[in-house]
């Protein structure tokens, strides 16, 4: 317990900091800071896969991604008046979100009988108890995560892969237009000369 | 960022990003065809194999890591994972069960063919992203040059 709390604390004083910062760099960093920190929550929770996603995605690619964007950019934001309606907005949005979280099922609840309600976790009656025999019995396989991910929700998984192509298809439609034009502008003398290959 | 040819002069970074390279892919490589006893998958995996890509051309500049692997190869690549998926769910078809049905894929071990079919649409998923993760870094970076 005590430390998930030190997590938590951190969490908020990395969130706090970061909007409150006006040096962009140092934000950019605070910002993988604050996924690895919720990367160490998730281990805590024993959501390995998904920690190792956080970490990965989180602290390492999406950072440098930032940083390609500063180099673009400016490194210090502009000097904002405060404003009180955004900030009203947000207290407001994360007051219904907490709210809302009160009817989910507590952490780690087992459940206690089949009327979905706060503290009973209905999908630890039908679909966890399937998942969890079958793995061992079908698959053979020791990662429950795997087997779900690839087998038994195949399909969406399929689908994450194309959400993850038309990305890739979307920043590059967005992001290679300009850099094809330079290429085959002839004023531009660091640009290659074959069209044909883009750097 | 900025200045890719002050990088490449400063010989611990490249020093110890030669060492490091080979063991952050090699992990990839682990955690991509471990999945299904470890941690991991080729979601994680994708990432870690970009992040290598990413992290040498950091180092050496952008023009090293098109000698590696060219922007041309990256495009066709994010295509071939999604693909390579989703003909393991046309191959259970045609061998007479249901789309991503991998049991019909060893008529022997139904146990087998599970594990087959894991493991390709797990490899597809890694090159997905592995791909994207490098496309959308290439983007980026011809951006910065100007």
């Amino acid at each position: 317990m005590p430390i998930e709390a030190i997590l938590f604390l951190f969490l908020m004083a990395t969130a706090v900091v970061v909007a409150r910062l006006e040096d962009l760099f140092a934000a950019a960093m605070l910002t993988g800071m604050f996924s690895l920190l919720s990367a160490g929550l998730f281990t805590l929770m024993d959501a390995v896969d998904v920690a190792f996603t956080e970490a990965a995605v989180g602290a390492g690619i999406s950072t440098v991604l930032m940083l390609g964007t500063l180099a673009l950019t400016s490194r210090k934001e502009d000097q904002q008046k405060t404003r009180i309606m955004p900030f009203v907005v947000v207290i407001l949005t994360g007051v219904a979100l907490v709210y809302g979280t009160l009817d989910m099922p507590h952490y780690g609840s087992p459940g206690t009988g089949p009327v979905p309600a706060a503290g009973n976790a209905v999908i630890h009656h039908h679909v966890a108890p399937d998942y969890i025999k079958g793995t061992a019995e079908e698959f053979g396989l020791p990662n429950i995560v795997t087997a779900v991910l690839a087998s038994y929700r195949g399909y969406d998984t399929l689908g994450e892969t194309a959400v993850i192509f038309t990305a890739a298809v979307g920043v590059l439609l967005m992001l290679a237009p300009t850099r094809r034009r330079e290429d085959e502008a002839p004023s531009d003398p660091e640009a290659p000369s074959d069209p044909e290959e883009p750097q | 960022m900025k200045t890719p040819m002050k990088m490449q002069d400063k010989i611990i970074l490249r020093v110890v990003a030669r060492a490091c390279i080979p063991f952050i892919l090699l992990f990839g490589l682990y955690v991509q065809f471990h999945g299904d006893f470890g941690p991991g998958g080729g979601f994680q995996a994708g990432v870690i194999f970009a992040a290598g890509f990413v992290l040498y051309a950091l180092i050496f500049g952008v023009d090293k890591l098109a000698a590696v692997i060219s922007q041309r190869t990256i495009e066709i690549l994010v295509a071939t994972g999604l693909l390579l998926y989703a003909s393991v769910g046309f191959v259970g078809l045609a061998m007479g069960g249901n789309f991503l049905d991998y049991r019909v894929l060893d008529h022997h071990n139904p146990m087998h063919g599970l594990h087959y079919g894991i493991l390709v649409v797990e490899l597809g998923v890694g090159i997905t992203v592995t791909a994207a993760m490098l496309a959308i870094f290439y983007a980026f970076a011809a951006r910065e040059r100007r």
